[in-house]
């Protein structure tokens, strides 16, 4: 699994990487109420905003970290985005991304370096 | 930054809870807790919920002539009767300038031989040189060795009634001075949250032991600043410096229930506060515009700042959110704001701009959730 910065995380699915948020941001956010979610099929680009999230205290976006075409997103989030705090790193995913450049997972950070990275 | 920042007596308590503390109006305050601002917020409707609100300004007023000098004075300032308040209650108010605008919005006690006065923590310094300024004969004394406690919810009367007598039969919008075993409990059955409860001023050496005894009952849990502001949304109740502030006057911002008929056109006591001409020619014709409840459609909230327009596309803003947030009790977001009075009706339909997109909006009573006052 990687990190980016913007505190997603980037988890390699057999052609596809899946991407979600880290256990720090949705703490940071607090509780999420609203979620927007890209359309699949779309291509995004690498720092697009794809994702709109909500939290009763403000509103965010979620990057995209890769360049590449979205293959699938948990609509789920949609009605329960509570789920966001729940379960951020397993059920709580946003979207999958094929990516066209997989070597732009190498400038992301891993565990121990996000560890680092947020203190 | 956070050097200047100054605590409340409760600020120790406020970190051995968890809390998470952020700067607001100059304090170091509790924006949430462990529960977090959604279960806080649920938690309060449902049960109780205790606040620390010790951030806002405690104003006494004394005047050589009691109470009817303080009041008649203070009704220089404000378009309320203070001087038909009766001994023992309490009743909301604001203070205006000349062209109407709103100061700040307060409550006023008659406490029988002293008006006590409590003002927002942004504007108390300013609202205390108003009154010295503008009660001439009249001492304003602030209290700074008290904090001030909110319990809050459903059960925040079973909750009080454990530790003191006397709480029970207090109605809404009452006020009394009550011995108990954290020293003189300066109580008022109110609060900013649509529900039942107490606002509790106690004795800033005493206020740590009386809100553990409050938190030990199992009913209750500490509120943050968070829940505060969805909460009192929820209720339809204003925030100062959001929903009003200098450029808008009580009648704009629908609070027009706070004066009473005796300050009006043709009362006993009509005018003689500042901005009284424009106020007073508003109640009778109408203002150009209205502070509403606006309910946008699906799950996005329409924050602060949102601008309102009449279609889905084109046109110029026709208003703007000053409040917006998701109302956990109502399950979905909601806002307040300004549009002009031919498009203020309830149901109303219109469009917020939320991140470049007219979504819709419509018009809707406030408040968004029932007030539970015991009257």
């Amino acid at each position: 699994m990687k990190f980016t910065e913007e505190h997603e995380w980037l988890r390699v699915e057999d052609d596809v990487v899946v991407v979600g948020i880290t256990e720090h941001a949705s703490e940071q956010l607090g509780d999420v109420v609203f979620v927007e979610l890209p359309e699949v099929g779309g291509e995004v680009a690498k720092d697009d905003e794809v994702v709109v999230i909500e939290s009763v205290k403000a509103a965010s976006d979620i990057l995209a970290p890769l360049d590449g075409e979205i293959t699938e997103v948990n609509e789920a989030l949609v009605d329960e985005p509570g789920k966001v705090n729940e379960d951020p790193m397993g059920d709580a995913w946003f979207f999958k991304i094929k990516a066209s450049d997989l070597s732009q997972m190498d400038d992301y950070m891993d565990e121990a370096a996000y560890k680092d990275f947020i203190g | 930054m956070s050097d200047d920042l100054r605590q409340t007596p409760l600020y120790g308590l406020h970190v051995e809870l968890g809390a998470k503390m952020v700067p607001f109006a100059g304090y170091d305050m509790p924006v949430q807790y462990k529960l977090g601002v959604m279960k806080e917020h649920l938690h309060c409707r449902a049960a109780a919920g205790l606040f620390d609100v010790s951030h806002m300004g405690q104003v006494i007023v004394r005047a050589p002539g009691g109470y009817d000098e303080v009041a008649r004075a203070m009704e220089g300032l404000v378009p309320v009767s203070v001087l038909g308040l009766a001994e023992g209650r309490q009743r909301y108010a604001m203070f205006t300038n000349d062209q109407g605008g709103i100061l700040d919005d307060l409550m006023l006690a008659n406490r029988g031989d002293h008006l006590f006065v409590v003002v927002n923590a942004a504007c108390k310094a300013t609202d205390i040189a108003h009154m010295r300024d503008g009660m001439p004969g009249c001492e304003v004394e602030e209290v700074t060795d008290r904090a001030l406690l909110a319990l809050q919810g459903p059960k925040a009367e079973a909750v009080l009634a454990r530790l003191l007598a006397g709480v029970a039969e207090m109605r809404f919008m009452d006020v009394a001075v009550k011995a108990s075993d954290f020293g003189e409990l300066w109580i008022s059955r109110s609060g900013y949250t649509g529900e039942d409860g107490y606002e509790i001023s106690v004795a800033s050496d005493q206020a740590e032991g009386f809100a553990r005894a409050v938190l030990a009952e199992e009913e209750v849990e500490p509120i943050g600043l968070g829940a505060r502001d969805s909460l009192r949304l929820e209720g339809g109740l204003c925030l100062y410096g959001h929903d009003i502030d200098e450029g808008t006057t009580p009648v704009e911002a629908a609070l027009s229930w706070a004066i009473q008929k005796v300050r009006r056109r043709g009362g006993e006591r009509a005018g003689g506060f500042p901005g009284a001409d424009v106020i007073l020619n508003q109640l009778e014709n109408g203002a150009p515009r209205k502070r509403v409840g606006l309910l946008p459609e699906g799950r996005a909230p329409m924050r602060e700042g949102t601008e309102i327009y009449t279609g889905p596309e084109g046109g110029a803003p026709i208003g703007k959110v000053t409040s917006g947030a998701f109302g956990p009790t109502i399950g979905g977001p909601m806002s307040m704001g300004y549009v002009p009075r031919d498009h203020a009706a309830e149901g109303t339909q219109l469009f917020g701009e939320v991140r470049g997109k007219r979504q819709p909006v419509t018009v809707a009573p406030l408040p968004f959730t029932p007030a539970n006052f015991k009257r």
